[in-house]
């Protein structure tokens, strides 16, 4: 399998687009606020040693339903029904991959189902809240300001979400901020989902990986997360990426996490 | 014809230097600009100003309601509202509103508002508008991608909480009680009229149709940039199979009267420039909360853009600096003699089809004495040429019903009990 192959899956009885790359064993992708507009060198990365499945939760590019779900335990057992739907059945424990709010829901789902992840990937997930520090407020940018925000290069962010060839620019634009307002939906205010209290029932062995230029998150979460984690849990730092560290710096990114998940 | 004297109750001692040296004037306005002693004296010059509107025989006294806003300083309009009632008789006090989505549970706005019907003898006109981003999602915190579920929902508690005979137990998606029995119920049966502040949405249009309400167009930039929404909203009542009752509609309009238009250019030339330059101050990284916009307007928007870029009209710029002079034609503020005012004000009712005009009269940092004679001359002068338009045809459905003027309570003038000079007092 050397394309992207799409399939649609079903939650809540509404389509969710699941995109998969690679061979081997399966290797699980939440992806950041944007949701995945597109493919990256990131996960093509991952997919030379693995099967990489990316499902897109409601309301992110390729999926429906995000004014579906109003609570916290809407959105995590949607996010439970996707995996499950796209292969995370239970049949065995899966490694799992989260970036920023997918980050999030990653460690959610390691924490509520501690029997269904065994690695467990966390790049710069939101969830905590550090009054010291908290989460910039990525919804009160000035026009064109958000990419250098969210990414080192705004250019590397403004390629990612631009339109696909041949869509309809309006349209997309509706697309993408239809996946700001389901990443609003899950985050407003504070982006603190009270995760903490969740945190100590991972039992997967995790990476926690962060930017050292994260302009939403400071690196300080990183450790507060590997505090949190009871589990064995390591902490990586990327130099010179920002909040979206696997789009930022794919080949470290990459790196880091097919070490960890491969690893025994 | 109705004339609604509307406040906004702006904080009329910003800093010349404001524009230039503070980001915005909502949301994180710095709290070091607010001088508490001053806003005694505000208050107390805009609520003298509301019930000099009543006095001189406005039809309403309008408030609305702001958070963390340096133009706006009423968090509560009920607060205003509940003390015009005691004091103004004649007026219907039009609380412009209560953003629902913001009270847990919303039914306290029930209570509030027929706690207001009962002391005004039944005057109050309920306004529910959505909010804006900047107070519901910026300043409340409230999700902007909830905050229309949760506003249709609240309006539906409310409304039933108004008009249902029983105790009731109401189960919604956000709301949950178990005993919705408000007293105070409001005097008007079978509840009080209904306007809906908003934006140009298709869907607030349809909704006020269906709902048989007020729609209220309440921008600040006037009759011109109001003329292509108003359109939209007649054209989608004529879909809709509505007659074209100018009563369904009201519009907001910035006025300033003297005895000749040159002495209205002088004396309103400041305050239009401290309202448009300084209080719509406003940092443009608080614009677009993701989910506040509906994707059905979103794709409007870009088919009226695309429609005006096609036929060669460029799409209309956001708010830029200007001169009090191209304020002044671009018809942000109408501003003239009595009869010049009037005229204009006949062209905007008949043309854009409104029957409510919600009149800004004080406007930035206008003074009490500038207030109050703009008012004056507007109902001795203007408000004359004007009225009884529409009513040979239209009847206002949409007005309140108060109690028979005889049936209503007088609250007494205030007492000093002959004996209340001594005592604790006497030591200050």
């Amino acid at each position: 399998m050397s394309e992207v192959f799409e399939t649609y899956v079903e939650v809540n009885g509404l389509p969710c687009r699941v995109w998969e790359k690679g061979e081997g064993r399966k290797l699980f992708y939440l992806p950041g606020v944007t949701g995945l507009p597109r493919w990256t060198p990131f996960l093509d990365k991952l997919a030379e040693t693995r099967r990489v499945v990316a499902p897109s939760l409601p309301g992110y590019p390729g999926a429906e339903g995000h004014d579906l779900l109003d609570s916290h335990l809407d959105w995590i057992v949607a996010a439970l029904d996707l995996l499950a739907a796209a292969g995370a059945d239970g049949g065995e424990p899966i490694d799992l991959v989260g970036a920023s709010i997918g980050g999030s829901f990653a460690a959610e789902i390691a924490a509520i189902c501690p029997a269904l992840v065994r690695r467990l990937v966390l790049i710069a997930p939101f969830g905590l809240y550090d009054a010291d520090a908290p989460p910039a407020d990525i919804w009160a940018q000035r026009p064109g300001a958000a990419p250098a925000v969210l990414c080192r290069d705004s250019a590397t962010f403004n390629a990612f979400t631009a339109p696909p060839d041949g869509a309809d620019p309006g349209e997309w634009s509706i697309i993408m901020t239809r996946a700001a307002e389901a990443t609003a939906r899950v985050l407003w205010p504070l982006g603190d989902t009270r995760l903490i209290r969740r945190l100590h029932r991972i039992a997967a062995d995790t990476l926690v990986v962060w930017g050292d230029e994260d302009k939403v998150l400071a690196p300080s979460y990183a450790e507060h997360f590997g505090h949190e984690i009871t589990a064995r849990a390591a902490v990586a730092l990327i130099p010179g990426a920002g909040h979206l560290a696997d789009l930022d710096s794919p080949e470290l990114a990459a790196q880091f996490v097919a070490g960890f998940v491969n690893q025994g | 014809m109705k004339f609604c004297w509307f406040h906004l109750m702006p904080y009329t001692k910003l800093p010349d230097d404001f524009r230039e040296k503070y980001p915005s004037v909502w949301v994180d306005i710095p709290r070091s600009l607010f001088d508490p002693a001053l806003a005694n004296q505000m208050y107390n010059d805009f609520m003298d100003e509301l019930e000099f509107a009543d006095q001189v025989g406005f039809d309403a006294i309008c408030v609305n309601e702001h958070h963390s806003n340096g133009y706006g300083l009423m968090p509560s309009p009920n607060l205003i509202a509940a003390s015009l009632a005691r004091r103004t008789t004649n007026a219907a006090i039009c609380v412009m509103g209560n953003s629902l989505a913001l009270y847990n549970p919303p039914t306290r706005v029930a209570e509030e508002m027929a706690m207001i019907d009962c002391i005004s003898g039944g005057r109050l006109i309920a306004g529910f508008p959505v909010g804006t981003p900047w107070d519901t999602s910026y300043c409340y915190g409230q999700n902007p991608s909830q905050l229309r579920a949760r506003y249709r929902e609240a309006h539906d508690l409310v409304v039933q909480a108004w008009t249902r005979e029983e105790t009731f137990a109401f189960n919604g998606r956000y709301n949950q009680q178990r005993y919705v029995n408000i007293w105070p119920q409001p005097v008007q049966k079978p509840r009080p009229p209904i306007w809906i502040p908003g934006g140009g949405s298709v869907e607030t249009w349809q909704w006020c149709a269906e709902m048989d309400y007020v729609y209220a167009y309440l921008s600040y930039f006037g009759y011109q940039m109001g003329r292509e929404t108003m359109r939209g909203f007649w054209g989608e009542m004529d879909k809709l199979g509505k007659d074209r009752n100018p009563y369904r509609a009201a519009f907001l309009q910035f006025v300033g009267v003297a005895e000749t238009k040159e002495e209205a250019m002088k004396r309103y030339k400041e305050p239009a420039e401290y309202f448009f330059l300084r209080c719509l101050h406003v940092d443009p990284k608080y614009a677009s909360p993701p989910g506040y916009v509906t994707e059905a307007t979103m794709r409007a928007k870009m088919a009226s853009m695309a429609q005006a870029a096609a036929g060669g009209a460029r799409p209309q710029a956001g708010f830029a600096p200007l001169t009090f002079e191209e304020m002044v034609e671009k018809g942000y503020v109408i501003i003239g003699s009595p009869d010049e005012v009037a005229e204009k004000l006949r062209e905007v009712a008949t043309e854009l089809n409104v029957g409510h005009l919600m009149l800004l009269l004080q406007f930035g940092n206008m003074g009490k004495d500038v207030t109050n004679e703009n008012s004056r001359l507007f109902a001795e002068k203007v408000a004359p040429q004007l009225k009884g338009l529409f009513d040979d045809k239209w009847e206002d459905r949409w007005w309140p019903k108060p109690l028979a003027r005889q049936d209503r309570a007088v609250p007494a003038a205030p007492f000093q009990h002959p004996l209340a000079s001594g005592g604790l007092r006497a030591a200050e």
